[in-house]
């Protein structure tokens, strides 16, 4: 590998950036330079996206509009569209009921939503937990807390997953959701069974104290089933400008999946794709956000362009 | 590790080595896990006697399979009746539907829009009419502050009941306290009761003497081999067995023996000799 790491990169500290360790100002120079809208697009966004799903279930209770009833693991939206957890009907199999009714069929449709646009989208646009997480993070660099805590290796969601198929089969019965946090956070809200609030408190200080993004990115089996099934999904980051890449490292500090940065970031030496094509990233474009340098961008899994300077993977467009 | 150069290729190169160790890792750390999830899970099979499952709900560790916990049943409901479970605070498995009797019984919507609302037919769709349903099933539990067992006129269970003289009735019995009076017993026929928990609602008792219990804490049954003999004889038009003796009733002598049996009933009971049998 010719590229130089991250670590390496590190050595050479641009003068805009005070204080790297810390990581407490990480978004800070865009913030100041092009304001908080450009600095936090996707992020807010996503905000609205996680709430936009929530209220869609809660119009009806609060205000006796129905839009969408039921939870995130089994909905009706409009009176017409059934949606399913695809997760929860592999669980439902695996404990060994064959489902009547909608489930099927909606289990499809999302399963298909994901495969063809992103798997993880589901984390970053959806899921209850990922502001939690998040927030959980966030803190953690506000509190300057340097040390990364637990670090189980990040293929261990993997065998949480197939742990959860194993205990639905083994005991006959839907077992994790006893206990899964997001549905759990998500009837919460939307059903008022608050008690649940404690196994999400439970996240937030595990992902704070214990682990650095440890829930999310090592552990949660929900997270890594819809990886996989957007392992060839079509919407992808695109590290598309790399050249212009000042190695302020901000993108790395704010990715809850870091390690898919780098084949696409680093990887014009080596003529890589610029793709980020990880099934790990959570297409979440933070990275777009934060980087001053405006090296990312939102783009589909085939999309050679880079604005890489000598043999450019295709003729160069202009890249915007 | 040895300093010498790697061989390429051979059964436990360091990369594999290291692969199957974390491999190993993980599933024994998952496998922990993953048997304390299922003891837990085992554990929340056990339904508390006071929470009931929707109508049409497959026979418990069935549905446990079955149900995602969507809610869509309780969405369905007009009466809030039904609710989900709360993690830990009701002592049903987290997330699934139920109801208690004696907060918001079960109001027998004739279509069961519950049922129709469920897409996993963790409440049977086979269950088109309510009083198909059997969420349970009402027992007169407790016979000493039932006001009717105590010679009371209070009906009320009767009364609201929505099959009124199919699922509960009233059976007139002399009263032996004053003699003179008739009892009239609140009686639960479970063919036809839907569990629905209107009766245990609105028993006027500060605790409902009449309560709705899961059928496998309520009902007996019979043995297989169990044969009734006077349905037998119905079924058969005479005596299974041919030949068998009808030996005369015996009655004390202040009550007049009973009329005499049709052909086919059981033969009446026969104390043993009492004098023959344990003595302390
Ligand atoms: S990893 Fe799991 S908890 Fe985190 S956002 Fe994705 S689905 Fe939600
Ligand atoms: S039958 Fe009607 S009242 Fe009873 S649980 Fe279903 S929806 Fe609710
Ligand atoms: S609608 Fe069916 S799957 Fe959903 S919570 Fe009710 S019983 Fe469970
Ligand atoms: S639960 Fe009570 S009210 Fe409901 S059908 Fe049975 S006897 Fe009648």
């Amino acid at each position: 590998m010719t590229a130089a790491t991250p670590a390496e990169k590190l050595g050479a500290k641009p003068a805009h950036v005070p204080n790297r360790k810390a990581r407490a100002d990480v978004n800070a120079l865009k913030t100041r330079e092009r304001g908080i809208w450009a600095a936090n697009r996707y992020l807010i966004l996503r905000r609205l996206s996680q709430a936009l799903v929530v209220a869609l279930f809660l119009t009806g209770p609060l205000f006796g509009v129905w839009i969408a009833r039921g939870t995130l693991a089994s909905s009706m939206t409009l009176d017409m569209l059934p949606l399913t957890d695809p997760l929860m009907l592999a669980q439902m199999l695996a404990a060994g009921h064959w489902p009547e009714g909608l489930a099927l069929i909606g289990g499809a449709i999302v399963a298909l939503f994901y495969a063809l646009v992103s798997g993880r989208a589901y984390c970053a646009w959806v899921c209850p937990i990922n502001p939690v997480t998040d927030l959980a993070h966030w803190t953690r660099q506000k509190l300057g807390i340097q040390s990364k805590g637990w670090q189980p290796r990040k293929e261990t969601r993997y065998f949480v997953l197939g742990m959860v198929l194993a205990t639905a089969a083994a005991t006959g019965t839907i077992a994790w959701e006893l206990v899964n946090p997001i549905t759990i956070a998500f009837r919460a809200v939307v059903f008022g069974a608050t008690a649940g609030l404690t196994i999400v408190i439970g996240v937030f200080l595990f992902d704070l104290v214990v682990a650095r993004r440890g829930w999310c990115s090592h552990l949660c089996p929900v997270g890594a089933f819809y990886g996989l099934v957007g392992s060839k999904a079509l919407l992808k980051i695109s590290a598309v400008n790399r050249t212009a890449c000042d190695d302020c490292m901000d993108c790395f500090a704010v990715c809850p999946e870091p390690h898919v940065i780098t084949p696409a970031l680093r990887g014009a030496p080596a003529g890589a794709s610029p793709i980020v094509a990880a099934r790990d990233c959570t297409t979440c474009g933070r990275c777009i956000d934060v980087c001053s340098q405006d090296v990312f961008r939102f783009t589909h899994r085939f999309d050679p362009r880079t604005t890489d300077p000598a043999p450019a993977v295709t003729p160069t467009r202009e890249a915007v | 590790m040895s300093s010498q150069p790697q061989k390429p290729a051979g059964l436990m190169t360091p990369d594999r080595r290291k692969f199957l160790e974390n491999a190993a890792r993980g599933v024994a750390a998952c496998a922990a896990v993953g048997a304390l999830l299922a003891t837990h899970a085992e554990q929340s099979q056990a339904l508390p006697v006071q929470a009931l499952r929707p109508p049409g709900a497959l026979p418990e560790k069935d549905f446990l399979a079955a149900c995602v916990r969507c809610g869509l049943c309780v969405r369905a409901c007009p009466y809030d009746t039904l609710k989900l479970a709360s993690l830990g605070v009701d002592h049903v498995a987290t997330g699934t539907p139920f109801f208690v009797a004696r907060k918001v019984p079960c109001e027998m919507c004739d279509d069961v829009p519950c049922v129709g609302a469920c897409p996993t037919g963790a409440l049977d769709h086979a269950v088109k009419k309510i009083d198909q349903a059997h969420m349970g099933t009402a027992v007169l539990v407790d016979e000493e502050n039932c006001l009717n067992f105590l010679g009371l006129r209070c009906d009320v269970c009767y009364r609201v009941c929505p099959a009124i003289d199919k699922a509960i009735t009233l059976e007139k019995e002399s009263n032996t306290r004053t003699k003179k009076h008739a009892r009239l017993i609140p009686t639960v026929h479970a063919e036809f009761c839907t569990g629905c928990g209107k009766c245990e609602k609105s028993c006027v008792l500060t605790e409902a003497a009449i309560k709705v219990l899961p059928l496998k804490t309520a009902r007996g049954e019979l043995g297989a081999h169990y044969r009734l003999g006077w349905e037998e004889y119905k079924k058969h038009n005479g005596p299974l067995v041919d030949g068998i003796i009808d030996l005369p009733d015996r009655a004390p002598d202040m009550v007049a023996p009973p009329a005499a049996p049709a052909p086919g009933d059981p033969a009446p009971f026969k104390p043993l000799d009492l004098n023959g049998g344990f003595k302390p």
